[in-house]
């Protein structure tokens, strides 16, 4: 038997490891181009680090223990049956996870308030809002202050930060644009915000990463960030030349099937906050059973309010408030 | 007439795809052979008195066995067939809802239909034998379990061929699970088929426990049963607690999809926010469910090939009930980015953590259990050791997973599919692999080939890392799990290849274990001394296999490792332990009604499903009477005489 060859496996891993923060360019998680891809990389690489502290000695420990105490004639290696506990070993093994899970629990906490998805990116500048919802199986872009609609599609200002409202339509997905940030999943009846922002020009892949039926796999977008000036023409060209988005139209669009990337002018006014309270308002049924209590519809009239505007933040006097804020 | 046969013929079987059509085919062929070889050996009675009827604990066990890894296959193809679909960009191989069916199956086969039985098997096998008991607590309950799950199996695995496969990812979550997003039947087959298995799995947890609390040899106090038990009694715990979860979110969502309620839905009020966390208030601890009992199966085989005993067994115990007891906060991990915000994000980030505590703790125990021991590589043993070095990366894995921040970038990716492959294969299955390995020659009295063995073992390793590793590199790069296709410019097809190639290493691991089997069975050579490995527990002190009840005796237990401490005190020359007068021996008598009632239940399923009114009211009424038969049958057991004891030891025993 050959236990080394055994441990070579682990060994290739790390090794793997290695290459791959070498050579991260080739990643694209890893190869961000944005602030908010950018903390998330350097987070993956401190808990990477952090817990190779304890996981390359743990690796080298087993194959040495393993290669020294295999049973072969003539083998010099003590031999203790009986010994099966030591209070001291046991607090060191105890202790050494507890003060790295204590130094990572510390980060993970700091990042997660720090790189919490709604929170506004600092910058000078305002940001630019684009609504996004997830169809079946096509993304449709909403420009609100410039007044054009894409599919499939986006176009953003470099350096500028960018705040996506995000819904569903139908089934849940996740709007994940690896190089600009993590991902944050679109949802029915609610309205999510994420801010991201690209910090060069350049061309990056968008994709739906949560499951939602037959053709998932091809709701994937690209992503061009352009600078200011080239933002600008793009959305008066889109505008003169690019037809409109009618209800009609959007009603066409949510018709399951996939789509090539469109370009619209215009679009029905409000059309996003009336696919996030479709369901409060279309379905009056949906809080009727509750009966009078006047503070309970104060309630459910504050909920209805909360996902009417998807901009409110300060919920927190709201027990009932959704994710999403 | 003959144009409205076709017509449901069209509706009922699942047309149009010639893979489907040639399982179909080699279906009922398999069938027709089956039946054909049991009419002609006349082995009908004996299928039905043997094991169908059966109450032994030894012989369920090996039925969970034989299932699971008829399981393991279905799952294992569908594997392969994914992974093949994947190995080249824009291939056609498999079309979208062929793929995402494929996926489904086989998320849930594995874990609920091959990864269970699995564990419940080793259960049945080991437990009694461990505690030096004759059976479980209810062995009428635990034949009923084992029938809920394989029924419950079928109406889930018939669904491919009959109805349509559900397709929703294996935890369907909605408003994709509910009629407006998949109105076909096959939603409705994973509902019933894990439903009907689910009350199955809450049964064996609790047969478990009190089998363990109540029927332990006299004289084994808790701190002196082996770890195995200990591993075994916390898993059932988090079963009990989880089980009734799955249940009541399945019912719910049964409720929502069959009388059109609206507790999951996006309209009436429904939310489908609270399936997802109900799904995985019962998915996490199920995941630490098949986890823990392979823990103490690499406890049992680390401990036995080192020649030492386990070290640090209360620290052993506390890790095992903190993770069983923690596995149950940590459930929103697997929706971080649904907007919780920071402060849950942060909670459930923490407590995931917490869980890496205990189980790093268990790893040094196990090497230091090894330090100073006196190692030998049987494929037992093998299996242990390969664990440790993959279990500790995936674990690695899993924490950088639960950085709830990062988690942005990994969730749904192919990292988080490395991740918990690593983590179920290499810790699950490798643990359950030792476990068959090291018990083997205990179910069945003969060993099986080392050298095969041995194959399989390195095939299944290569295999793994060769087929995970380019996935968590996919993930970094973009890949999003459950894509039946990419594009051409992704860069993505080098690493899928590879991949798929280790996908069928893995493949070929299995054939050789079939291989080893059908070797061994041939090549049979009975074993002739019960302690096989030259064990430290209770089940090696009996002949292999065991008789029907186990112990003529029941041991008197006076410490932890009994059988090894009595060993060694044979060794020094010391006096055995007083023999005991045999007595007669209460044995629970065999019955047809799990099977039936099951069957029943089946059939109540199969009403459900395609909504036809009178075979659910045949199949619920079956239900209830065979639950009537049962109350009012009070013949349920009887004595084996002393000199029946005493002929069947004295054959058992004579060649020693």
């Amino acid at each position: 038997m050959k236990p080394n060859i055994r441990m070579l496996t682990p060994v290739l891993f790390l090794l793997m490891a290695m290459t791959l923060s070498g050579c991260g360019e080739q990643f694209i998680v890893l190869d961000p181009k944005g602030p908010i891809g950018e903390s998330q990389k350097d987070l993956i690489y401190i808990t990477t680090l952090l817990c190779a502290v304890v996981i390359v000695p743990v690796l080298i420990l087993s194959a040495i223990i393993i290669w020294r105490y295999r049973d072969r004639p003539g083998r010099k290696a003590a031999y203790t049956p009986e010994w099966e506990h030591s209070t001291k070993l046991e607090i060191v093994w105890w202790g050494i996870p507890i003060i790295i899970i204590l130094i990572l629990g510390v980060v993970t906490v700091k990042y997660t308030y720090e790189l919490e998805p709604s929170k506004p990116i600092v910058s000078e500048k305002e940001p630019v809002t684009i609504q996004v919802t997830s169809l079946d199986w096509k993304w449709l872009f909403k420009y609100p202050e410039e007044g054009i609609a894409t599919v499939n599609y986006l176009k953003i200002p470099e350096d500028v930060p960018v705040k996506f409202q995000l819904t569903s339509d139908k089934a849940m997905n996740s709007f994940w644009i690896p190089q600009l940030g993590g991902q944050i999943y679109t949802m029915s009846g609610m309205a999510m915000t994420l801010f991201l922002q690209a910090d060069e020009p350049g061309s990056y892949y968008g994709s739906g990463a949560n499951f939602n039926g037959k053709d998932f796999a091809k709701m994937t977008f690209k992503v061009d960030a352009t600078s200011e000036e080239g933002y600008q023409a793009w959305i008066n060209e889109v505008k003169g030349t690019s037809p409109a988005l009618t209800m009609d139209g959007y009603e066409k669009l949510t018709e399951p099937g996939s789509s090539e990337t469109l370009l619209f002018s215009s679009f029905p006014e409000g059309l996003f906050e009336k696919v996030v309270t479709q369901y409060v308002n279309g379905d009056g049924g949906a809080h009727q059973h509750h009966g009078g209590d006047t503070a309970e519809q104060e309630d459910e009239a504050a909920e209805a309010d909360d996902s009417a505007s998807p901009d409110s933040t300060g919920t927190e006097s709201n027990a009932h408030h959704h994710a999403g804020h | 007439m003959l144009d409205k046969l076709k017509e449901f013929a069209s509706e009922f079987f699942v047309t149009g795809d010639p893979l489907i059509l040639g399982a179909q085919v080699s279906i009922g062929l398999s069938l027709v052979a089956i039946i054909f070889a049991l009419t002609f050996f006349k082995k009908w009675k004996w299928l039905w008195t043997e094991w169908l009827t059966s109450v032994d604990h030894k012989k369920i066990g090996i039925m969970y066995i034989i299932a699971s890894l008829l399981m393991l296959f279905r799952g294992g193809v569908d594997a392969l067939l994914m992974r093949m679909q994947l190995a080249a960009p824009q291939l056609e191989f498999l079309n979208a809802e062929h793929y995402n069916a494929i996926f489904t199956t086989h998320g849930v086969i594995m874990i609920l239909f091959m990864a269970m039985p699995l564990m419940f098997g080793l259960f049945n096998i080991v437990v009694p034998l461990q505690i030096g008991a004759r059976d479980v607590a209810f062995p009428f309950l635990n034949s009923l379990s084992f029938w809920m799950f394989f029924f419950g199996a079928m109406l889930f695995n018939v669904s491919f061929i009959i109805g349509g496969s559900p397709d929703a990812g294996w935890l369907a979550y909605p408003p994709l699970s509910e009629l407006s997003g998949s109105p076909g039947l096959g939603q409705d087959f994973y509902i019933w088929g894990i439903q009907i298995s689910g009350i199955g799995s809450l049964a064996t947890g609790i047969n478990f426990i009190v089998t363990i609390l109540k029927m332990r040899a006299p004289g084994m106090k808790l701190m002196q049963m082996p770890m195995f038990i200990w591993s075994v009694l916390s898993s059932c715990i988090t079963i009990i607690f989880a089980f009734p979860i799955l249940t009541v979110t399945l019912f719910l969502l049964f409720l929502d999809r069959y009388l059109g309620a609206h507790f999951f839905t996006l309209d009436g009020g429904g939310n489908p926010m609270m399936y997802i966390n109900l799904i995985w208030m019962w998915g996490h601890p199920e995941v630490y469910i098949v986890i823990l009992p392979a823990f103490g199966i690499f406890s049992e085989v680390v401990s036995t090939f080192s020649k030492k005993k386990l070290f640090g067994y209360k620290s052993m115990v506390f890790a095992l009930m903190s993770i069983s007891f923690f596995s149950f906060f940590t459930w929103a991990h697997h929706f971080f980015t649904m907007g919780s915000g920071a402060d849950v994000n942060a909670f459930f980030a923490i407590t995931t953590m917490l869980i890496a505590i205990p189980t790093g703790v268990k790893v040094f125990n196990w090497l230091f259990t090894m330090y100073r021991g006196r190692i030998t590589f049987s494929t037992p043993m093998m299996w242990a050791v390969a664990f440790i070095p993959c279990f500790v990366v995936g674990g690695m894995t899993g924490v950088m997973l639960s950085v709830a921040p990062a988690d942005f970038q990994f969730h749904n990716s192919y990292f988080l599919i490395a991740h918990f492959h690593q983590v179920l294969i290499g810790g699950v299955v490798f643990g359950y692999f030792a476990g068959l390995y090291y018990w083997w020659p205990k179910m069945f009295g003969f060993r099986l080939h080392e050298g095969l063995g041995k194959w399989a073992f390195w095939f299944w390793n290569i295999g793994f890392y060769v087929c995970f590793m380019p996935q968590y590199a996919l993930g970094l790069d973009g890949m999003t799990r459950r894509v039946n296709t990419y594009d051409f410019d992704m860069g993505w097809q080098p690493l899928n290849v590879i991949s798929t190639v280790g996908a069928f290493l893995m493949g070929l691991a299995f054939i050789f274990q079939v291989w080893q089997i059908a070797h061994s069975i041939k090549f049979y050579k009975k074993e002739k001394d019960g302690d096989a490995w030259d064990g430290r527990t209770l089940e090696w002190s009996i002949p292999s296999p065991a008789p029907l009840y186990n112990f003529a005796r029941l041991p008197q237990v006076r410490s932890q490792d009994d059988w090894w401490e009595e060993k060694q005190r044979k060794a020094k020359g010391e006096p055995a332990k007083p023999l005991a007068p045999l007595e007669p021996i209460h044995m629970p008598k065999n019955s047809g009604i799990p099977f039936i009632m099951s069957a029943c239940w089946f059939t109540a399923g199969f009403g459900f499903v395609w909504d036809w009114k009178w075979m659910i009211v045949l199949g619920l009424g079956g239900v209830v009477v065979c639950m009537l038969a049962r109350s009012f049958s009070y013949d349920t057991d009887y004595y084996i005489p002393v000199d029946e004891i005493e002929r069947t030891e004295a054959a058992l025993r004579g060649t020693k």
